[in-house]
C-alpha cells in the first residue's frame, strides 16, 4: 500500500516537473520568437546606427552567439541560481523587484478570496435555499453581471465616480506596503480587490448552488432531517460542509488566475503587483524581465494548485483514506 | 454501416430540431440571443460599410458633443462619431473572437480526439502540452503571447485562440476516452474501418453537442480578452476602434462625456452576458441533468 503511493508520489513529480520544463522552454522560445533580438529591442531605433563589429561585440556580450540549446541552459543555469537578471530601468535586479511585487499580488489575491467568498457562497446558499424563486433570480443576475462586466469597466468607473464625486482615491498618493502603513494599505487594496473578488464571485456563487442543491437531495440529509437536526446546524454543517469540496477546488483555480489576471486591476489602480511588473518589462521592452517574471508566475500558479490538491484532501475525508 | 451506429448517427441527427426548440423554450438561451441582438446588428452594420460616419475619421470642431440626432450617441475628444466607433469596435471584437475560438476549437477538438483515441505517446504528448500551456494564468499567456508578435487584428486572434486550445482538448478528449470503448466504436474497427473515418463519423458526431457549449461559452472569454489587452494597450494598435481601448480614453472624460464610457460599456456587458446566457441554455438543453442548475 504505501509502496503504491510512493509510486503515485513519485509520477505526480515527475508529472509536475516536466509540465515545469515545458514552461520554461515556451517562455524561452517567446522571447527568442519576438522579431529582431534584445540589442534591437533595447535601443530601439538607435540600433540602425550600430556598426556590423558593434553588433558582433553585444552579441557575444548578451551570449547572443552561443547556441540556442547553450543559451537556454545558461538562463535556466543563473534562474535556478537566483539569477533572474537586471531591470536596467529599475535600476534593480529582476528578484529584487518580484520579491517586493509577488507579496503584493498574493495580498490583493487573498483580499479578493475573502470578498469573493462573503459575496458568493451566502448568495449562493440563498439561491439554493428556494430554486427559481425570485431569490434564485437574484442570484443568478448578481452572478451573470459579475461574469460579465470587464474587471477593468468596473474598477475605471468605481475609480472616477469615487475620486471625482467624493473625492475618495488612496491610490491617488504612493501605494504603502502592509508592512510599512498598514492602515492606508488596506484602503489602497479595498477597491481592487472588490472590483476582482466581485468577478470571481460570480463562479463561487455558481458552484455553491449547484452543490448545496445536489448535497440537499442526498439521503444522508433526508436521514439528519428525520433525525432532528436543526435547520440552522443541518445547513451549514451537513450541507455546506459537503460542498465545501468543490468550492475550494473553485477558490483555488480563481486564487491561481489572480497571480496574472489581476494585471488590469493593477496597472488601474497602480498596484505594484506582479502582473503590472510583467505589463511594464513588456512596454519597457525589458524583455528578460517578462521573461523571469512570467516563469516565477507560473511556477506560482502550479503549487497554488498543489496546495489547493492538498487543502482538498483536509477538507474531504474521503480522498484522504482513498 | 452497421445497424447499431445508423440508429446512433439517426439519435445524434433526429433531435436536431427538438433540441433547437429547447433552446427557444430554455430562458436563458433566448434571453441570451436577446442581448447578443444589439451588438450583431451594431456589427452588421460595420462590416456592410453602413455606418453613418468613418470611425477613424477626426472632425476637432464636433468634440465631445452630446448625443444628438445627428450623432446618435455623440462625439469623443476628437470629434469622432461614438456610434461609428462602438459598432466597428464591436464588429473588430466579434472578429477576432470568432476567429480566435474558431481556430482552438478546430485544434483543441483534433487534439481531444487524438489523444483520447490513439493513447499512448500521442496522448503523453498532447497532455504534456495541455498541461503547460494550463500552467499560465490566461490573461498572462495572452499578453506575453502578443508581446511577442508583430502586432494586428490577426495576431490577437492567435494569441488568443492559442490560450484556449488546451481548453477545447480537455472537454472532448475524456468523452472521446469513453466513446472509444463503445460497442458501435469497437464494432466499426472489426469491420476495418480506417481510424479516421471512425473518429469523423462515429466519435466526432457524439461530442458536436460538447463542444458547441464551449464555443458559446469561450466566445464569452474571448471578447473579454480581446477587450482587456486593447484597455491594456496591447491589442489592435490605433487609430483602429476597439471597446478596450475606447473604454481607456474615455476614463478620464467620464465627467464632462459620459457617453464616450457608457456606450463601448454597455455594448461589450451585453455581448458577454448575452454569450453566456447562450452557452448556459445550449448546455440546459444539451444534457437534460443541467437542467435547472448552473
Amino acid at each position: 500500500m504505501r509502496k503504491i503511493i510512493h509510486h503515485r508520489a513519485a509520477r505526480r513529480g515527475a508529472g509536475i516537473a516536466g509540465t515545469l520544463s515545458g514552461v520554461a522552454v515556451l517562455v524561452f522560445v517567446m522571447l527568442r520568437a519576438i522579431p529582431g533580438d534584445q540589442i534591437t529591442a533595447g535601443l530601439g531605433t538607435e540600433a540602425a546606427a550600430l556598426s556590423p563589429a558593434q553588433r558582433v561585440a553585444l552579441e557575444r556580450y548578451y551570449g547572443l552567439d552561443r547556441p540556442l540549446v547553450a543559451q537556454f541552459f545558461s538562463w535556466i543555469g543563473n534562474v535556478l541560481t537566483g539569477n533572474l537578471g537586471y531591470s536596467a530601468r529599475a535600476q534593480r535586479s529582476v528578484l529584487d523587484l518580484t520579491l517586493h511585487s509577488l507579496p503584493v499580488t498574493l495580498e490583493l489575491a487573498v483580499l479578493s478570496i475573502v470578498l469573493a467568498l462573503l459575496i458568493g457562497v451566502p448568495l449562493g446558499m440563498l439561491a439554493a435555499s428556494r430554486p427559481d424563486a425570485p431569490r434564485d433570480a437574484f442570484g443568478q443576475l448578481v452572478s451573470l453581471a459579475g461574469l460579465s462586466i470587464p474587471a477593468f469597466l468596473l474598477a475605471t468607473t468605481l475609480l472616477s465616480v469615487l475620486a471625482s464625486s467624493y473625492g475618495f482615491n488612496p491610490n491617488g498618493q504612493g501605494f504603502a506596503t502592509l508592512a510599512e502603513n498598514p492602515g492606508l494599505n488596506l484602503q489602497q487594496m479595498f477597491l481592487p480587490a472588490l472590483v476582482l473578488g466581485f468577478g470571481i464571485a460570480a463562479p463561487i456563487q455558481r458552484t455553491t448552488r449547484t452543490a448545496v442543491l445536489e448535497i440537499r437531495s442526498d439521503d444522508f440529509v433526508r436521514t439528519a432531517r428525520a433525525k432532528g437536526v436543526p435547520p440552522r446546524r443541518l445547513q451549514i454543517r451537513h450541507v455546506l460542509g459537503n460542498a465545501l469540496v468543490p468550492i475550494t477546488t473553485m477558490t483555488g483555480l480563481q486564487f491561481g488566475y489572480l497571480l496574472g489576471g489581476a494585471v488590469v486591476v493593477e496597472q488601474i489602480f497602480s498596484v505594484p503587483g506582479i502582473g503590472r511588473q510583467v505589463l511594464l518589462g513588456i512596454q519597457q521592452k525589458e524583455y528578460a524581465v517578462v521573461q523571469s517574471t512570467v516563469l516565477v508566475i507560473a511556477l506560482a500558479f502550479v503549487v497554488v494548485n498543489l496546495l489547493t490538491d492538498a487543502l482538498y484532501r483536509v477538507i474531504d475525508p474521503r480522498v484522504r483514506a482513498s | 454501416m452497421t445497424a447499431g451506429t445508423t440508429a446512433e448517427t439517426a439519435a445524434v441527427d433526429e433531435p436536431r430540431a427538438r433540441r433547437l426548440r429547447g433552446l427557444v423554450r430554455s430562458g436563458s438561451g433566448i434571453a441570451g440571443l436577446v442581448l447578443i441582438a444589439v451588438p450583431a446588428v451594431l456589427a452588421a452594420l460595420s462590416f456592410l460599410g453602413l455606418l453613418p460616419y468613418d470611425p477613424v475619421a477626426q472632425d476637432p470642431p464636433a468634440r465631445l458633443l452630446g448625443p444628438s440626432g445627428e450623432h446618435l450617441l455623440g462625439t469623443d475628444q476628437f470629434g469622432r462619431d461614438v456610434f461609428s466607433r462602438v459598432a466597428a469596435g464591436v464588429a473588430a471584437s466579434a472578429l477576432i473572437s470568432v476567429v480566435a475560438v474558431a481556430f482552438a476549437a478546430v485544434l483543441g477538438t483534433a487534439g481531444g480526439l487524438v489523444a483520447g483515441f490513439y493513447r499512448g505517446a500521442a496522448d503523453g504528448v498532447i497532455g504534456g502540452v495541455t498541461n503547460v500551456l494550463f500552467a499560465f494564468p490566461p490573461l498572462l499567456l495572452a499578453l506575453s503571447l502578443v508581446s511577442v508578435f508583430d502586432r494586428n487584428w490577426f495576431t490577437v486572434a492567435v494569441a488568443i485562440a492559442i490560450v484556449y486550445v488546451p481548453i477545447f482538448i480537455r472537454v472532448t478528449r475524456g468523452p472521446v476516452l469513453s466513446l472509444r470503448e463503445i460497442e458501435y466504436v469497437k464494432a466499426a474497427t472489426s469491420t476495418g474501418q480506417s481510424r479516421g473515418m471512425i473518429m469523423l463519423r462515429h466519435v466526432l458526431p457524439n461530442i458536436t453537442s460538447i463542444i458547441i457549449v464551449q464555443v458559446a461559452l469561450s466566445l464569452s472569454w474571448a471578447v473579454l480578452t480581446e477587450a482587456s489587452l486593447s484597455f491594456l494597450g496591447l491589442g489592435t494598435p490605433p487609430p483602429a476602434p476597439s471597446l478596450g481601448s475606447m473604454i481607456f480614453e474615455a476614463r478620464t472624460l467620464v465627467q464632462i462625456a459620459p457617453w464616450t464610457m457608457i456606450a463601448p460599456g454597455v455594448v461589450v456587458v451585453l455581448l458577454v452576458a448575452g454569450l453566456n446566457l447562450l452557452g448556459d441554455g445550449l448546455r440546459d438543453t444539451f444534457d437534460p441533468r443541467n437542467r435547472g442548475k448552473r
